[in-house]
């Protein structure tokens, strides 16, 4: 006898989702399963679990020829959340199931108990799925919260292919069992740190703080144990919450990397400190079959540290140059290509020469080595960075002053975003560490006095004119975070000296 | 005689009886050569039917037909060609595959799949 089921999915590349329906044919012939439309390794091995699964579900599948087809057919498939939508279509071209309505997608991993599991990336495909027109998803139990995040979609969980098969009409009782867990939630080391934990290195303080009322790449240099990491861990905790919109991105990104999401969005923005031996595809992103986000990518909206980034391998630091220029990040591989997003801020830690001791104490670097260290930054990749600042060991029973808290500072710097944003309303941009120097010079000039100042180092050959971009750009976070409306004298001496150092 | 070749037997003589049955006209069976047995060679109104017998005593194992493999199908297209050379005869083939379920009151079940190849 020979029948025919329909069931809809989901396919990602990278964080865009394409809606795939699975037709299933079954015919008289000789028992064999075909399984066309691009798949993959996993997809190819559905079959055995699908089997398996309808079999533990107490039905039956179909004894002959079966084909199965997942359209549209020229799409590369990958991944094992098509195991649902297949065994599903597969009941329907048995009558075990009743046909489909069109408006409903089904994602989930099978285990040969008949088990549903959770699959990585069960947020950006259920937010596809309903960009794509469903209206209705089926999903693992554990996949509910992580799935109900995106709005106008009815998420039902099921605990196994029975308990599916029963919400999708079939007359059965399921048998209840055990649902598959999802992995356990991920803790955030940047989480709960507070900036009063710092003591002195005030400058540095001050960097962090524009850093983070600009959007500023900021690159510190010092010695060992000044506390550079310290202060990095401590940047996400002042930067503004990440807004729905962000929160939902940056939660998409964790998702496809195989992090659990929880119920409620995480709108600390994300920090992520890849190792110096980080290779090009852990930071960019990539891998064969499935192409998932790098470090680069899941720190979009939040910061990318890099600890020690002379030793990071140039062409791996060369990397950053695309993302850094365009926001995104796209890698082409034979199974497709997959953008991410990657509007990451930029953190740069290094230390002052290979031996670190230089500037305090006995460094014995020659001071050729010490030029070939720092050399390593690459100029384009520097000539990003608008504040560089120096952090230093601080001495025991130094009288450090008032420490700042972390709350405190971040209302400065949401209040300084506030003004950046009011001033660039229109533009598409948020804060001044995104603006482009022309458009500052045109939109917002300045003062000829004030001007002065940038343009005698220009012309006594301290500054370039990028390095004078950089300055002005600084100038104006200053001058937000001091709630004037433009920069003073003052500002730009401080941008000034926040650059010191920096090859312009 | 083992009993699983006891079996085969008495499956291929009902397969035999369900294909008269049928109208076609049993020409040869168990025809060996070197490369391996035949189960039943037929002939339907002028085509030459090439005949794949799988007996089973029940379904523990899976039906009858989840036996014929890919590569079972392939030798079934080889001793074909050399059983047509052998007995010097032309015109169209088919493959079948007929699946015998021996129950135990000596009731059988025959299914019969027309051009699996």
């Amino acid at each position: 006898m020979s029948g025919f089921g329909r069931a809809g999915s989901v396919a990602l590349q990278g964080l865009v989702g394409v809606p795939v329906q699975i037709e299933v044919h079954s015919a008289p012939g000789l028992p064999r399963v075909h399984v066309v439309g691009l798949p993959d390794r996993a997809v190819q091995q559905a079959q055995h679990r699908t089997w398996s699964a309808i079999a533990r579900a107490g039905l039956e599948a179909p004894s002959g020829k079966v084909v199965i087809n997942l359209t549209p057919a020229s799409l590369p498939k990958a991944g094992t959340h098509f195991d649902l939508a297949m065994a599903i279509a597969v009941l329907r071209a048995t009558g075990a199931v009743p046909a489909d309505d069109g408006m409903t997608a089904l994602l989930g991993e099978l285990g040969l108990d008949g088990r549903l599991r959770p699959v990585a990336g069960t947020l950006p495909l259920a937010r596809a799925a309903a960009a794509g027109g469903a209206s209705r998803l089926v999903v693992p139990s554990a996949s509910v919260d992580e799935a109900s995040l995106v709005e106008g979609l009815r998420v039902q969980g099921a605990a196994s292919l029975a308990h599916a098969a029963a919400l999708l009409g079939a007359e059965l009782d399921p048998e209840p069992v055990d649902a598959v867990e999802g992995p356990p939630p991920v803790e955030r080391a940047h989480a709960d740190l507070d900036l009063a934990d710092v003591v002195g290195n005030r400058e540095a303080l001050d960097a962090l703080e524009a850093a983070a009322a600009g959007a500023h790449h900021l690159l510190m240099i010092g010695p060992p144990g000044a506390g550079k990491t310290m202060l990095a861990m401590r940047l996400p905790g002042i930067l503004p919450p990440m807004p729905t919109a962000a929160a939902l991105e940056v939660a998409s990104l964790r998702s496809l990397s195989g992090e659990p999401v929880p119920s409620t969005l995480e709108t600390l923005p994300p920090f992520e400190h890849p190792h110096h031996s980080a290779t090009a595809v852990s930071l960019i992103g990539g891998g064969s079959g499935v192409i998932r986000p790098g470090a680069a990518a899941r720190a979009t909206n939040g910061v990318l540290f890099l600890d020690e980034a002379p030793e990071f391998p140039r062409a791996v630091l060369d990397m950053l140059r695309q993302p850094l220029e365009s926001g995104t990040i796209t890698i082409h591989r034979a199974a497709g290509v997959a953008s991410f997003p990657a509007r990451f801020q930029l953190l740069l830690a290094a230390n002052p020469c290979p031996c670190g001791r230089f500037g305090s104490g006995d460094c014995g670097c020659p001071p050729q080595q010490r030029r070939r260290y720092m050399a390593r930054l690459s100029g384009p990749l520097l000539d990003r960075v608008d504040l560089q600042v120096r952090v230093d060991r601080v001495a025991p029973g130094l009288d450090e002053g008032p420490r700042r808290s972390s709350a405190e500072v971040a209302a400065r710097v949401a209040e300084a975003r506030g003004r950046a944003t009011h001033r660039l309303a229109g533009t598409g941009w948020t804060a001044m560490g995104h603006v482009p120097g022309p458009w500052l010079r045109r939109h917002v000039p300045l003062e000829r006095t004030i001007l002065e100042l940038l343009e005698t180092a220009v012309q006594r050959g301290a500054l370039t004119m990028r390095g004078m971009d950089r300055a002005l750009r600084v100038a104006w976070t200053l001058a937000d975070l001091d709630a004037v409306a433009s920069p003073t004298r003052a500002h730009i001496g401080r941008a000034l000296a926040f650059r010191k150092g920096i090859p312009a | 005689m083992r009993p699983k070749d006891r079996l085969g037997l008495d499956g291929e003589a009902v397969a035999s009886v369900h294909l008269e049955r049928q109208g076609m006209r049993i020409l040869d069976r168990r025809w060996r050569c070197a490369h391996g047995e035949l189960d039943i060679v037929a002939e339907d109104r002028g085509t030459t039917v090439f005949v794949e017998v799988k007996t089973r005593r029940g379904l523990a194992y899976g039906h009858p037909f989840e036996a014929i493999t890919e590569a079972k199908v392939r030798r079934l297209r080889l001793l074909a060609g050399l059983w047509l050379e052998a007995r010097g005869r032309r015109g169209p083939i088919r493959m079948d595959a007929v699946g015998v379920l021996a129950r135990r009151e000596g009731a059988w079940r025959v299914e019969h799949l027309r051009g699996i190849a």
